[in-house]
């Protein structure tokens, strides 16, 4: 077991390959095992944050909804306060037609029947005319008479 | 008998010997056949097996590595990548756990001590004799192909490691500091001698025992791998197949063992007392 050269050599071959992996191997490969867990940690942090979105908009989502369940409700119950109105107001409007409309009806069944009593009144009194006539057999003069007739027919 | 055990002492001395490149006594140059015409070749000889397996691994380490780093895709990691991102993350978390301070060369040199040492500490599991007998095909005669259980590889790294604990202590704490660090503990300026000797021991301590930790482990592994490979060849399996399942904790533990303590010497390098 001699020392020898062969001492030296390795040693520089050694001081070389030191020298070799310092420069050509060791900072690619760390640089690639940074970069990955720094990516590993971002990935998860963005996970994080997108559950966090998440979570906010399911709450946003929530809260409009019930939201536009209360304006819907709100809607529905001024539709049919509105609606209410509107038939309390057709049911007004009809009542006033109608009593309208009867007093219209009324009214002319007022005046046919005065027309109808002036009607039989003119017939009854040529009706006593004529039944005068017959029983005093002459002729009446209608001139003479009218006065009376006249006064007859108003008595009807 | 005694031819028997001659074979076989041979053969092991023929597997601990490395491939050895260097000038001889007599003032040519060439490979050293055996022990003694190795020792001979003194310090200025170099192991061609240690260098070629070590080198080569590193290489196949870093163009693997690479290959995945080039198209490195956040999204869609592919299969290699995703084995490369294991391995980064490990490293990255161990010396996160243990260095506190900034630091860009740590976290890439203790990568790269693992897995280099995993890969040439794996070596182990190839059986012994295959690779050496190609070699010997080929006409090579010597071939110990774990790096790991030469004591120059290991020493080379701890030394390396060493110089970066020594560069970091000055660069952090100042020469006076890192002088002082070593000279005014643990029992102030009246025993300054006395100091410096015990953390001068402490501070050798680090690379050696760092070589030493990872060079017996592997080479008594081997070892027994080869001794193994002596028995009969029907029984092998019942004992190198066991040897070789534990061997796999060895392996990586070893190459564990080495990264840890290299990212806390480095630490203890960075830290103020």
């Amino acid at each position: 077991m001699n020392i020898n050269l062969t001492l030296i050599g390795q040693a520089i071959s050694f001081a070389i390959f030191v020298w070799f992996c310092m420069k050509y191997v060791w900072p690619p490969v760390i640089a690639a095992l940074d970069e990955r867990s720094k990516k590993i940690a971002d990935g998860l942090e963005a996970a994080n944050r997108a559950s966090r979105d998440l979570e906010l908009a399911q709450e946003k989502a929530t809260q409009t909804l019930r939201e536009s369940k209360e304006q819907a409700a709100e809607i529905i119950e001024q539709a049919n306060k509105r609606a209410n109105q509107i038939i309390d107001e057709a049911k007004e409007q009809a009542l006033a037609d109608g009593k309208r409309l009867r007093d219209a009806a009324q009214a002319e069944i007022e005046q046919d029947v005065v027309r109808a009593k002036e009607a039989l009144r003119t017939q009854v009194s040529a009706l006593a005319l004529t039944g005068a006539e017959k029983i005093l057999g002459a002729s009446v003069d209608e001139k003479a008479h009218s006065e009376i007739v006249e006064q007859l027919a108003k008595e009807l | 008998m005694a031819s028997e055990n001659l074979t076989a002492s041979s053969y092991i001395q023929h597997h601990l010997q490395n491939l050895t490149f260097g000038q001889h006594p007599d003032g040519s140059w060439g490979i050293a056949h055996g022990a003694e015409e190795a020792a001979a070749m003194g310090f200025w000889a170099i192991h061609l097996d240690t260098m070629l397996f070590s080198i080569g691994l590193g290489i196949l380490f870093l163009w693997l590595f690479r290959k995945a780093a080039k198209k490195v895709s956040v999204d869609t990691p592919s299969g290699l990548q995703n084995f490369v991102e294991l391995m980064v993350e490990f490293v990255d978390k161990s010396v996160k756990e243990t260095f506190h301070g900034k630091n860009k060369v740590i976290a890439p040199l203790a990568l790269t001590i693992f897995v280099w040492v995993f890969l040439m500490n794996t070596m182990d599991l190839v059986p012994v004799d295959f690779l050496p007998h190609l070699a010997s095909l080929l006409g090579v005669p010597y071939f110990r192909v774990v790096p790991t259980t030469d004591l120059n590889a290991t020493l080379g790294m701890s030394i390396s490691v060493f110089a970066l604990i020594i560069y970091y202590s000055i660069k952090v704490k100042g020469v006076s500091g890192f002088v002082g660090e070593l000279t005014l503990q643990p029992f102030g300026k009246w025993m300054i001698p006395f100091n410096l000797l015990l953390e001068g021991v402490g501070l050798l301590a680090k690379p050696v025992s760092l070589a030493l930790r990872l060079f017996g482990n592997l080479y008594a592994g081997e070892l027994i791998f080869i001794l193994i490979a002596i028995l009969p060849w029907g029984i092998q399996w019942a004992l190198s197949v066991p040897w070789a399942i534990f061997h796999i904790l060895v392996i990586v533990l070893q190459a564990f063992i080495f990264m840890m303590l290299t990212i806390v010497y480095l630490s203890m390098a960075h830290e103020d007392h």
